[in-house]
């Protein structure tokens, strides 16, 4: 059937089983607004274009499928270009939609033009201007599939508005065959019964999982090999809920911020496991000190990936449940590693992770902490960046696999509102809290619109500081508390949201805590608490940036 | 160390942006890139000389320019029969009274003048970087106001 480029679009993602956009429309989208003016796909509409690439993402950390945003040519295009460097740097899988000028005009300076595939080259898995509306329908196969396998990614499809408006046949191929990119999904397998043998020879394995568990659904089989190996566990922030947190063999987060205990287990440990991980700087800390004694295994379905930090002993390119469920076949002669844990339990005891619970203040890691009794750990949580992220971290303990969602790679303050919204989006049955600060989430506040236009009943419950704290921390520790630009004059955030429509509240005692949290549960509203909490507390343990592991600076010794 | 690796990529607008973005944005150094299409209209062929401290460098520029979706192979050629040429001109000072000399440094390696005017002279040589070399300091006698050269293409021996 003949029809027109916008709605090759909508069928095409309808093909995709796209059930809902997040987007901003403009000029050069027009006729794709046309389309979606009675399309049987969701649209929301964000109040900001940034949103809109964050809600995606967070939609598809939630959910695991492929987050869609939309938005105009110039400015809505640049607009998205923070949310989609944050997807690329965690991998995770989005299409990006923009309008471009008319094809003809293509490269005049055009009003509204901007070269958005040259501005995204760097941050996406690829993208495409589709020049010929007879490609279209092909090049957003492509891109899904693109987007979705081998290690995930943002693509982004640039679409001139003439080719919107253009006719051609919808065909739809069934099959994508692109013979330039064809990603490893099964592990070699000698390479497989290798790594089972140095694991059997070891004394002291630790497992070192990431965020590619999390994107290969490999938890279960994560699970199954721990317990058969009987070895202790650490994970990055991507990789918190890959394994659950209440297991006995489990250590928590490494690196900058991770348990003592955990960063002491690398610096230990004779052999290093790791899979879905890729070594980056704020897990290893100083690198020619990292994990002395250890041989390194290295699952991970990104080629560069391995080798590029950390020399491995045994590189395995592939996917991870694959790899994994090959690997526990395989494993026949078990390590003994009782005394090992033994060693990790001394840890355990001697430096937990801690902080000084005050009654008259309330301490940020409370809040955490009071967040998890009241939803006993089911919550979807997604965080900001800067103090609270690491607190959301350390003191929510998470059992499922895509129910922490934070910007890991990229850092992105102003990410984790919007990301809620995408989250609640894709599961409404679930309570989702952002865990913000008060500097973050004035970066995409007015996404309370959105969410209240929408009844998107995401909970926020910002850790106000009165300070961007993260930063403060740094300035106290390393520039003699010099605190240049760092405190925070914060506007009403209880009148803020209720302005907006949606529901505030103020918590400056900590006994009110408890309740404020299961008052913003239970009401059928967007809920923002504003937990007044502690202004000069720091996140502990902390490994100075190029810094050895085991050189932290513990909090309270 | 100097690297000749081949691409064969995709013949479509923005892959070599995407090779030189590569480089740029993690720092690899191109020493000299030739690009052509091949008999096959839809793939063009690349050689790459490629700058790279040691053997971990080069293997992440390879992994790299792998990821790239529209790349379809890359061959190193570091350890790899294969046979390599570049194609040089040279402006060098030249006036009748060199004639000889000239003619004798050009039979020796096996160049030749393609123009003699009455100040300068222009040579054109292909061949392999050692015969390159040998020219240049030939020629160096006359003085070489002016070099270009086409950058290495590289074809495997198998
Ligand atoms: C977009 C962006 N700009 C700047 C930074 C640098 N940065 C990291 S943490 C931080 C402070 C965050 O303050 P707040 O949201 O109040 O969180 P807190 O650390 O106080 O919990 C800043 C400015 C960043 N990560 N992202
Ligand atoms: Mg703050």
């Amino acid at each position: 059937m003949k029809m027109n480029g916008a709605k090759i679009l909508i069928e095409a993602l309808k093909k995709e089983g796209v059930e809902v956009i997040f987007g901003y429309p403009g000029g050069q989208v027009l006729p794709i607004f046309d389309v979606l003016y009675d399309a049987d796909i969701k649209f929301i509409l964000t109040r900001h274009e940034q949103g809109a690439a964050h809600a995606a993402d967070g939609y598809s950390r939630a959910t695991g499928k492929v987050g869609v945003c939309l938005a105009t040519s110039g400015p809505g295009a640049t607009n998205l270009t923070t949310g989609i460097a944050n997807a690329y740097m965690d991998s995770i899988p989005m299409v990006a939609i923009t309008g471009q000028v008319k094809s003809f005009l293509i490269g005049n300076d055009a009003f509204q033009e901007a070269d958005i595939t040259g501005v995204t080259r760097s941050i996406t898995k690829h993208n495409y201007l589709v020049k010929d509306v007879k490609e279209l329908a092909k090049t957003i196969r492509e891109a899904f599939y693109i987007a979705a396998s081998g290690r995930p990614g943002p693509v982004l499809i640039d679409i001139p508005s003439d080719i919107q408006q253009q006719e051609a046949e919808f065909i739809w191929p069934e099959e994508v065959d692109i013979r330039s990119y064809k990603p490893t999904s099964f592990g070699h397998p000698g390479q497989i019964k290798k790594a089972a043998r140095l694991i059997s020879a070891s004394k002291k394995p630790l497992i070192y999982a990431g965020g590619g568990i999390i994107t290969s659904g490999a938890h279960h089989e994560l699970k199954k090999l721990t317990e058969k190996l009987n070895a202790p566990i650490t994970w990055t922030l991507m990789g918190i809920g890959c394994f659950p947190a209440t297991h006995k063999l489990s250590l928590g987060m490494l690196g900058m911020h991770g348990t003592a205990y955990a960063n002491h287990a690398i610096m230990e440990a004779d052999l290093i496991l790791a899979v879905g991980a890729r070594f980056d700087d704020r897990v290893t800390g100083r690198l020619d000190k990292f994990a002395p004694y250890a041989k390194v295994i290295h699952i991970d379905i990104d080629p560069t990936s391995i080798s590029k930090n950390v020399r491995v002993d045994i590189p395995i390119v592939g996917d991870a449940k694959n790899i994994l469920g090959q690997l526990i076949e395989d494993m026949d002669k078990i390590p003994d590693t009782s005394e090992w844990l033994k060693t990790i339990e001394g840890w355990k005891k001697k430096c937990p992770l801690k902080y000084h619970d005050k009654k008259d203040i309330i301490k940020p890691q409370y809040v955490v902490e009071q967040i998890y009794e009241a939803t006993k750990g089911k919550a979807i949580i997604t965080t900001e960046v800067g103090q609270n992220q690491m607190w959301a971290a350390q003191w929510y303990k998470y059992d499922y696999p895509r129910t922490f969602i934070s910007s890991g790679g990229l850092g992105t303050m102003g990410f984790g509102f919007p990301a809620a919204m995408g989250a609640k989006v894709g599961l409404p049955d679930k309570t989702v809290f952002d865990i913000a600060g008060d500097g973050s989430i004035q970066m995409n506040i007015q996404e309370l619109g959105t969410c209240v236009a929408n009844k998107i009943n995401v909970k926020v419950a910002i850790l106000n500081n009165g300070y961007l704290g993260m930063v403060r921390q740094w300035q106290e520790l390393f520039y003699k508390k010099r605190y240049a630009y760092t405190t925070m004059t914060n506007p009403d955030f209880v009148k803020l949201a209720e302005s907006y429509g949606a529901v505030g509240i103020r918590v400056t005692k900590r006994e009110d805590v408890p309740k404020a949290i299961e008052k913003a549960i239970s009401t059928d509203n967007v809920v923002l608490i504003d937990f007044k909490v502690e202004e000069e507390e720091n996140v502990f343990p902390m490994v100075p940036a190029g810094e050895a592991l085991n050189r932290m600076i513990e909090g309270l010794a | 160390m100097r690297h000749t690796i081949s691409v064969l990529v995709e013949n479509k607008f923005g892959v070599l942006a995407r090779i030189s973005g590569l480089f740029s944005a993690r720092g690899y150094n191109i020493a000299s890139l030739a690009v052509s299409e091949t008999l096959d209209p839809t793939i063009s062929y690349l050689t790459m000389v490629v700058e790279a401290e040691d053997e971990k460098i080069l293997e992440q520029i390879k992994k790299q320019l792998n990821k790239l979706i529209d790349i379809i192979s890359v061959t190193d050629f570091t350890k790899k029969g294969h046979v390599e040429r570049e194609l040089i001109l040279a402006k060098i000072g030249y006036s009748s009274k060199d004639k000889t000399r000239l003619d004798s440094v050009l039979n020796k390696i096996g160049a030749k003048a393609v123009q003699r005017g009455s100040d300068t002279a222009i040579i054109e040589m292909m061949g392999d970087q050692d015969e390159i070399k040998a020219l240049l300091e030939g020629l160096k006698q006359f003085g070489i106001k002016e070099l270009v050269r086409s950058g290495r293409i590289a074809i495997s021996k198998e």
